[in-house]
């Protein structure tokens, strides 16, 4: 694969080869020195068109553990409107010689215009309700290190769906390795079809049985569209530990980050040895280091 | 004096000849030949009646980095076009009669197609006030429209209905209703959830024309004269069959449909690119069908290009950003020779008429069939194929959709009244 946008036209083998690379990654951030010289010389540049420091700083680790030298760029898309476009602020970084970009935009399909105006390797940071695939690949990476394997489990996801870039790359890539994926949500926030995905607006029908549940964030603005009310929601689709009795014994709870603690979950949950969310975060910079490794140097024929 | 010889005669009348057509004094003067300066050899070749494209943005006043009259009217005489209805959704908007004077004027003094500038329906598209239809009719506005946006009042729809009808002028509608369609970039469904970008449903277009129809048998019932609804780039099945069903009622509704509807679905969205950003959003083959048999039956009544020339750099902002619109002067006629008549047997005859006749009739104008006396508005189409290249586009709008699509159907010759406005002959 020349670049990640998303999983489309993904194998099974070529995503278990980038999970492999980041089991090799996990060891070296155990050493107390924590770099290998894989990417000395190449240059990887952030350009974030949307604001998030998170995702921003675990891609910057991930480039630097591997001596890769980094750039980032930010701006707002608004700011953009007026001034440079996203292609002259691109084609501006290529002439300094950039080898791979991390892009994040507000926008669906922002990596996927980039991939056709520069030269380097495009990551998708995230674009819009499109694609978020590092975060997919280190919820996978984080269930599989809990699970064993994914073959016949059962993982919900809950909440905003619609307007989830995380919902959809999960349901992209959790059945290539054999889990059965179910998302819940209000129907006001939930698309009409999700290719490898069960819909429901119940959401103790997600929950019966399953493995791992992923809770989304409830972003504000939702409910300032009118399209959901606050209590509402609260009421059926909070995950409690009282709702989760349905889930099978030890089930796995899961959430993107940044979370509203006792909206869209109950606020203890994310403490539980249930959680795994800090151990996404922790994660995330290995698997990402597996993929900028992999589209740099580890090309496969 | 000008000759063409042997060549196949195509209007809404059907195909005829070969004919000899001698053109003088702005006229067909004969079809069986005559003494000529200028002789020019039509075989092979196919001799139309001059299209007319109900709906072009021009863009001018104001936004004259995305198109002007020159560069949208040799546009449009490159595509075969004699006569052009530009929308009024310019900076400021065309709603004076001043405004519609100022503009058929530069445009007399261009010699290019024939420029008939519509005015909006509300004064400065705000959907509050009326404007002066009587005035801006006897300007020479077309038809009144507020295309760019949406007619959310009814009420003031009405009271256009009713103003325009005194004057016999159409009123001219784009059919979705806002609030449903919200910030949607593409056709809702499945595809537009799995892209994850926002919806404009279907139904928001069918919601629309069903209010719209009863808001014009609403002012078909108050009028003493007929009002004239016109809906603009039909793009749904659903919609067409509320057409459908008005017509058959024998409500005064006429109704457009695009190239971009007739040749282009959602899938093209695939690619990200927004090029393919559109209001009405491009649909899906259902729909396609369904519009093709509106158009062979008549609930369709013209072709219109809904061109929409955007600069190069507002059409690689991101989806949610760029502006909505595509631009087809240039290439509308071959697309739809090529698409509809070639590869699936639309009948030439009717394909002909719907950039003719159709239009022109929603006018209130003259049909033009080529015999003897009639107006010498004409185009001369060559069968053979070659690639779309926008690079050689006269539009300002230097790209397309249909880039590198291989077409037959070019214009090689445009006439406006005897004169010739485009020659691309060897």
């Amino acid at each position: 694969m020349r670049h990640l946008l998303d999983f489309q036209g993904w194998t099974r083998g070529q995503v278990e080869n980038i999970l492999d690379t980041a089991r090799v990654m996990a060891e070296v951030l155990e050493r107390p020195v924590k770099k290998v010289p894989a990417l000395q010389g190449f240059t990887v540049a952030t350009v974030f068109f949307e604001p998030s420091t998170r995702t921003r700083i675990s891609f910057e680790l991930a480039a630097r553990r591997m001596s890769a030298d980094v750039v980032s760029f930010a701006t707002q898309a608004s700011s953009l409107q007026k001034g440079e476009s996203y292609k002259d602020t691109l084609l501006t970084l290529e002439a300094m010689g950039i080898d791979a970009y991390i892009i994040r935009a507000d926008s669906a399909g922002v990596p996927h215009q980039a991939a056709r105006w520069v030269k380097g390797v495009v990551v998708n940071g995230g674009d819009g309700r499109r694609a978020h695939p590092t975060q997919a690949l280190l919820d996978t990476y984080t269930l599989l290190e809990a699970l064993g394997t994914l073959e016949g489990r059962k993982i919900a996801i809950v909440g905003d769906i619609l307007h989830s870039r995380v919902a959809r790359s999960n349901v992209e890539l959790l059945p290539l390795l054999g889990a059965e994926v179910w998302v819940a949500g209000p129907p006001t926030l939930l698309p009409q079809s999700l290719p490898g995905a069960r819909l429901t607006p119940h959401l103790d029908e997600a929950l019966a049985e399953a493995d791992a549940v992923m809770v989304l964030r409830l972003q504000k603005e939702r409910m300032e569209a009118g399209l959901i009310h606050l209590q509402d929601y609260i009421a059926h689709y909070q995950v409690t530990e009282e709702r989760l009795s349905k889930a099978k014994p030890h089930a796995l709870l899961l959430h993107p980050g940044p979370m509203n603690r006792d909206i869209e979950l109950e606020g203890t949950l994310a403490d539980s040895e249930r959680s795994l969310v800090n151990r996404q975060v922790h994660n995330g910079v290995a698997v990402r280091m597996a993929v900028l490794y992999h589209l740099l140097v580890g090309r496969e024929g | 004096m000008l000759l063409i010889k042997n060549v196949t005669l195509v209007d809404a009348l059907g195909e005829r000849g070969p004919a000899d057509v001698l053109i003088g004094e702005g006229r067909i003067l004969s079809l069986s030949g005559g003494e000529a300066e200028r002789i020019l050899d039509g075989k092979g070749l196919l001799l139309a009646p001059g299209f007319l494209d109900l709906h072009a943005h021009l863009r001018e006043p104001g936004q004259e980095v995305k198109e002007d009259l020159a560069s949208g009217l040799l546009a449009a005489v490159r595509g075969g076009y004699a006569d052009v209805v530009s929308m009024p959704n310019t900076t400021p908007p065309v709603d004076t009669p001043e405004a519609v004077r100022a503009l058929r004027k530069k445009a007399q003094a261009l010699g290019l197609a024939r420029l008939h500038p519509a005015a909006a329906l509300t004064q400065g598209q705000e959907g509050k006030a009326l404007t002066e239809a009587g005035l801006l009719k006897e300007a020479g506005a077309p038809l009144l429209t507020d295309d760019g946006r949406t007619n959310e009042d009814a009420g003031i729809l009405a009271a256009g209905l009713l103003q325009a009808s005194a004057f016999g002028l159409p009123v001219a509608v784009h059919a979705e209703d806002a609030s449903l369609r919200r910030g949607g970039v593409m056709n809702d469904g499945p595809l537009a959830d799995f892209l994850g970008l926002p919806g404009n449903p279907r139904e928001a277009e069918a919601a629309r024309i069903a209010r719209d129809l009863e808001v014009l048998r609403y002012a078909v019932r108050r009028s003493p004269k007929r009002p004239h609804l016109h809906i603009q780039h039909l793009s749904t099945k659903r919609g067409l069959e509320l057409v459908r069903e008005a017509k058959r009622a024998g409500l005064p509704v006429t109704a457009e449909a695009t190239p971009h509807h007739l040749t282009l679905t959602e899938e093209a969205l695939r690619s990200f690119d927004p090029l393919f950003k559109v209001a009405p959003p491009l649909r899906t083959q259902e729909d396609i069908e369904a519009l093709l048999e509106g158009l062979l039956e008549g609930t369709l009544d013209a072709i219109a290009t809904d061109h929409a020339p955007h600069t190069q750099a507002e059409k690689e902002m991101d989806l949610l950003r760029a502006p909505f619109g595509i631009p087809s002067l240039e290439v509308a006629f071959p697309l739809l020779y090529t698409e509809l008549h070639l590869k699936r047997g639309f009948p030439l005859k009717r394909l002909v008429e719907l950039f003719t006749d159709g239009p022109r009739n929603i006018l209130g104008l003259k049909p033009i069939h080529l015999e003897e006396g009639a107006e010498a508005s004409l185009v001369l189409l060559d069968p053979k194929e070659r690639p779309v290249e926008p690079r050689n586009f006269a539009s300002k709008a230097r790209f397309s959709p249909w880039a590198g699509w291989v077409l037959g159907g070019w214009p090689v010759l445009t006439l406006v009244e005897g004169r010739v406005v485009y020659q691309a002959l060897e």
